[in-house]
């Protein structure tokens, strides 16, 4: 058997390269070095840089379209800290920030097709908002009344997996059903994007998803968001070698991407699911990017990690690069700033508001749905509940 | 003085850590976070990274690796953080954990403790309310206890530790930040154990359902209902001469569980009372238990778990029979 080897990286280091070192993770400056293969477009700076491998796949991108993906990004960044406000006032019995992570998804919803399917973890907001899902949609997993109100296969966007890696199995065998249906190679061809995170690498379900992928070409990218946390374990719990590296001894390529380049997000992203089409896949992705905010608003970040590690990583902003690019590389006036900007206190108002009228679901709601198919017994248990509530005061409990 | 179940649980394994050097912490965050609960505060601070493992993220390694660890002659306590994340463990938990002593006749011993914070109450999202005990009440070779004081949260989870066998040790998440006294004289990890003496009928609870069955007894008083209440503490093995003994007095049982009643815990009790107080019963053996269903979005909640009201219900429909 032949060894694929164009995408291992000549002289490649030993095993812990990448793993940062020890003077780093003291001062808490962890996971700050993304190593020589690091795939960037733009600089933190906002600066275009040449990058012959990817330039080709946002060939396309002009003015026009970086704008909108900076409004995207805009966008879910308002609409994420619009929803932290909303679990702060009691609104949100929980939520899960994706501060710092808009670049990483927005360039790889992006880069999907309306005929794709992606399979988000439980922090892909930026992955809906691109596959049309609303932001609003989202709400009702965090205020308890529904488990993701979105039609999964309208949307080509799963529901939220929040048992860690489960969701790596699944993308894998519905890209082998892709397969299997021969939407691979053709010119209706079709691919898969799994997300995940670094923790979640750690997990059988993962290991697994990338051996049967292997083993059936699945047209599966599987994408990593290494924000260099799991809650409070750093990267180093996880993996002894930079995560796009696992891809190897699986026998498919791994790329790291720079995770708030939302431009070499979207190139990478377009190249992997390119390759799935074609039969090339998988592909593993990792996006190397931050968690700028806590775990979720349940999690308290300064017990673990120092405040300089987030400043760090607030000059590597994927949003203020973005704007820097467009002001400078593109003379784009402060009308679109502003109109943006009036266009997120619209959204945050309407996603307000929407919380707020959310109804509470009623007790039927237990029984809906557990079975496709009829079940007297528990249609039986469901009546005599209904009844209980009912021999009470004005039917309600 | 009084504290938390929370905390009476880190010191009860502070302790178990003190006394034994063979006592291993092992968890997700739970070392430098202390754990999302904070059950495990400290520890990693005062005995080491080898004693307090922050581990990869993945609940089968957990548990696997624990077993490899107590063949070594540790006595590893790990935790699943949350009761919806202990399924990738079951492999391991079911083909080894419960099984090592027995294929090897005897000659392994499993001591480890598996501590799973589990049930609802708390309005948390997906897979972080669930109470999956009868699953491993129904895997022999594991025994299965449930804590619903700080003093039993303190003293059953160092009876588990010291014990030989692997202990499933489920502690009521939403009862965490609750406040007791922990009392110097712990009764034997396998007993059930009387909380209330009455007369009507008798509730039989555990976990996080033994607070509400106590507030049940005592909103009962009102209706002239002189209520026992039974926290049966040991799910597998179980310990049900007391329910015998209190049913023969009574003549009435509502077994309350937050978890589905089918083929549950609270079925098993129901057929061995039957079993056994045949023609002691007044009243048919009822089951006040959470539906059979997933859990539910967390605003269904207050429907899905038995509270003051249902078992209340429940006792009404057993006196009228
Ligand atoms: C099987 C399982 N175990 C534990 C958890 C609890 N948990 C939720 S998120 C998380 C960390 C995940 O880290 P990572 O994969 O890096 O994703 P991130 O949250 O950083 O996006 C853990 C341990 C879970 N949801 N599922
Ligand atoms: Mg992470």
């Amino acid at each position: 058997m032949s060894v694929p080897h164009d995408w291992i990286p000549a002289n490649t280091p030993g095993a812990t390269v990448g793993a940062p070192p020890r003077e780093h993770v003291l001062a808490g400056l962890r996971g700050t070095d993304e190593g020589p293969d690091l795939v960037q477009l733009l600089t933190p700076e906002g600066e275009r840089v040449a990058c012959p491998a990817y330039d080709a796949h946002v060939a396309d991108v002009d003015t026009a379209a970086l704008r909108a993906l900076y409004r995207d990004m805009v966008l879910v960044r308002r609409a994420d800290r619009e929803a932290t406000a909303l679990q702060r006032q009691g609104e949100l019995g929980l939520w899960v920030p994706l501060l710092g992570q808009e670049a990483a998804q927005i360039g790889a919803g992006r880069a999907l097709q309306p005929g794709d399917m992606a399979f988000p973890s439980y922090r892909e907001h930026g992955v809906a908002w691109c596959r049309g899902v609303d932001p609003a949609a989202l709400l009702g997993i965090f205020r308890g009344t529904d488990h993701g109100e979105w039609d999964p296969a309208a949307t080509g966007f799963h529901l939220y997996t929040i048992v860690i890696g489960n969701q790596c199995l699944n993308a894998t065998g519905y890209a082998m059903g892709q397969k299997f249906e021969g939407r691979v190679g053709g010119p209706d061809a079709q691919a898969t994007m799994c997300f995940f995170g670094d923790g979640a690498t750690s997990q059988g379900d993962v290991h697994e998803g990338f051996v049967w992928a292997a083993v059936y070409d699945a047209p599966v990218v599987f994408y990593c968001q290494n924000n260099q946390w799991a809650i409070s374990e750093p990267n180093e719990r996880q993996t002894r070698v930079p995560l796009y590296r696992r891809a190897q001894g699986y026998g498919f390529p791994g790329i790291r991407v720079d995770g708030n380049d939302v431009l070499a997000c979207l190139a990478v992203s377009r190249w992997a699911l390119e390759e799935c089409r074609t039969g090339n896949g998988p592909v593993l992705v990792e996006a190397f990017t931050y968690r700028m905010d806590a775990h979720t608003t349940s999690d308290d970040p300064s017990r673990y990690r120092l405040a300089d590690e987030l400043e760090l990583w607030k000059l590597k902003d994927p949003l203020e690069r973005v704007r820097v690019h467009l002001v400078r590389g593109h003379g784009v006036g402060n009308d679109f700033f502003d109109e943006l900007a009036a266009e997120s206190d619209e959204l945050a108002a309407r996603l307000r508001a929407h919380c707020h009228a959310m109804p509470r679901p009623g007790p039927e709601r237990i029984f809906s749905h557990v079975y496709a198919e009829p079940s007297p017994e528990l249609d039986a248990q469901r009546d005599a509940y209904l009844a209980y509530c009912a021999s009470f005061e004005g039917g309600v409990r | 003085m009084t504290v938390t179940m929370a905390k009476a649980l880190n010191d009860g394994l502070r302790a178990a850590m003190e006394d034994d050097p063979k006592v291993v912490v092992m968890g997700e965050d739970v070392g430098r976070l202390g754990g999302v609960f904070r059950v495990t505060d400290g520890l990693q601070k005062d005995f080491g990274e080898q004693r307090v493992l922050d581990t990869p993220l993945s609940e089968s390694g957990i548990v696997g690796a624990a077993v490899g660890l107590a063949l070594r002659g540790f006595r590893p306590v790990c935790e699943i953080q949350f009761d919806g994340f202990v399924f990738p463990a079951v492999d391991q938990i079911s083909s080894q954990l419960a099984k090592l002593h027995y294929r090897s006749q005897g000659r392994l011993r499993m001591p480890v403790v598996v501590r799973i914070p589990f049930g609802g109450g708390i309005g948390a999202v997906e897979h972080h309310s669930e109470s999956p005990e009868s699953l491993f009440a129904h895997t022999p070779g594991l025994k299965v206890v449930a804590c619903a004081s700080p003093s039993d949260a303190h003293w059953m989870l160092r009876q588990a530790i010291a014990a030989d066998d692997p202990v499933i040790f489920l502690e009521p998440k939403r009862r965490y930040w609750e406040k007791g006294e922990v009392d110097d004289d712990p009764p034997p990890l396998h007993n059930a154990r009387v909380l209330r003496r009455g007369s009507t009928a008798v509730l039989a609870c555990y976990g996080p359902m033994v607070r509400t069955c106590l507030d049940a007894a005592a909103a009962a008083e009102e209706d002239g209902h002189d209520l026992e209440v039974i926290d049966l503490r040991t799910l597998s093995p179980l310990d049900l001469d007391p329910v015998f003994d209190a049913v023969r007095r009574t003549g009435r049982l509502v077994v309350v569980a937050e978890a589905p009643s089918s083929v549950s815990v609270a079925a098993e009790v129901a057929a061995r009372v039957q079993e056994q107080c045949f023609h002691s019963l007044e009243s048919p053996v009822l089951r006040v238990t959470g539906f059979d269903t997933p859990y539910p979005p967390s605003r269904c909640e207050d429907d899905y778990l038995p509270d003051l009201d249902r078992v209340l219900d429940a006792v009404d429909r057993a006196v009228a029979w």
